[in-house]
């Protein structure tokens, strides 16, 4: 299992935001400005320069509160994914997780209270790679995968209001 | 809408974020040997055919102190299942609502949503106001915490193309 010591993912300590901070987190979730320059359309609305911008990104950035700034891509268009989730005895949680979390068709790894405790996320190209790598994982932890595929999105992403 | 291979190496010049400076279109035409023009063209393109959802600051929740992370599971009668996937959809705090399918007998659960939150305490609540205000208390649902991620990162597409098992350790963790 490798160090999670450092890892932002884990922490849930309260962060101090400036307000141009809360406004790139809140407003630009969507939408950034389909143009050669974006940045610098972004400090027009918001009324900054476009280098405090930039370096504002860039900071959210380093300190792990923002991943990117780019795309986010709509689930099963390019290739194929699936939800799935083991039952793991408690004392081997970290060490399945670890061998799950190797395969790098797995792109989200939670640990969630129930009796499937251990949920992942595959992506591949396609379905039968999605398969494979369930095929894999059953082998290498020796427990029976719940494969839950998407079936409908009811779900339109307009980003993450962080008012909740 | 179908994928050549230089929407292939597109997707994977964008998919890990724009680089952060006043051209960055500019900077990933030169990357790949395109016009700034073609580029934006294009991925303006792969947007209006929603293959990409959204183009925008991409946060990571549980860093910004959104920590209690719940996925919701109910069980809907099917005649049910599009008229309360939508309305909980439509529900603030929610952010993702999927319909899936039952592996009886281990998982009777075919609709699922995630609410977010900064506490456990908030997000019950918000549960406890979505049951109430739209009379679900006769659907059976269950709230999974996660009190810990082992990976999260955006689903990568393009690179998976050439993956080869012996190369997976390069992909381990972000």
């Amino acid at each position: 299992m490798k160090s999670r010591n450092n890892d932002p993912a884990i922490l849930s300590t309260p962060v101090a935001l400036t307000a141009l901070e809360k406004t790139l987190l809140n407003d630009f979730q969507r939408g950034l400005p389909m143009t050669a320059t974006p940045f610098a359309d972004v400090a027009a609305q918001t009324g900054v320069s476009e280098e405090m911008v930039i370096d504002t990104l860039q900071s959210l950035q380093q300190r792990g509160l923002i991943s990117r700034v780019g795309p986010v891509f709509a689930p099963r268009r390019a290739g194929a994914s699936t939800l799935a989730a083991l039952s793991v005895p408690e004392d081997q949680l970290d060490e399945v997780a670890g061998i799950v979390n190797e395969f790098a068709e797995v792109n989200h790894n939670y640990q969630r209270e129930h009796d499937y405790n251990l949920w992942f996320v595959v992506t591949a190209p396609d379905q039968s790679q999605v398969d494979r790598v369930l095929a894999e994982i059953e082998s290498a932890t020796g427990l029976p995968v719940l494969d839950l595929p998407l079936e409908r999105s009811f779900y339109i992403d307009l980003g993450f209001p962080l008012w909740c | 809408m179908v994928l050549n291979d230089s929407d292939r190496q597109l997707i994977a010049a964008i998919q890990g974020g724009l680089p952060m400076v006043a051209r960055p279109y500019a900077a990933i035409g030169q990357q790949l040997g395109l016009d700034e023009s073609a580029v934006l063209a294009r991925v303006a393109e792969l947007q209006e055919s929603g293959l990409i959802k959204r183009m925008g600051v991409v946060v990571r929740h549980r860093a910004l102190g959104y920590s209690a992370n719940a996925m919701v599971v109910w069980d809907v009668p099917d005649a049910d299942i599009e008229r309360i996937g939508r309305l909980l959809a439509d529900e603030s705090c929610v952010t993702l609502c999927y319909q899936r399918p039952r592996r009886l007998p281990h998982w009777p659960y075919n609709l699922f949503c995630m609410i977010h939150g900064r506490e456990r305490d908030s997000v019950l609540r918000r549960i406890s106001q979505i049951v109430a205000f739209h009379s679900l208390e006769d659907i059976q649902h269950q709230v999974l915490f996660s009190p810990r991620a082992f990976k999260q990162r955006g689903a990568r597409y393009a690179e998976l193309d050439k993956l080869q098992p012996e190369s997976r350790s390069l992909h381990g963790r972000t």
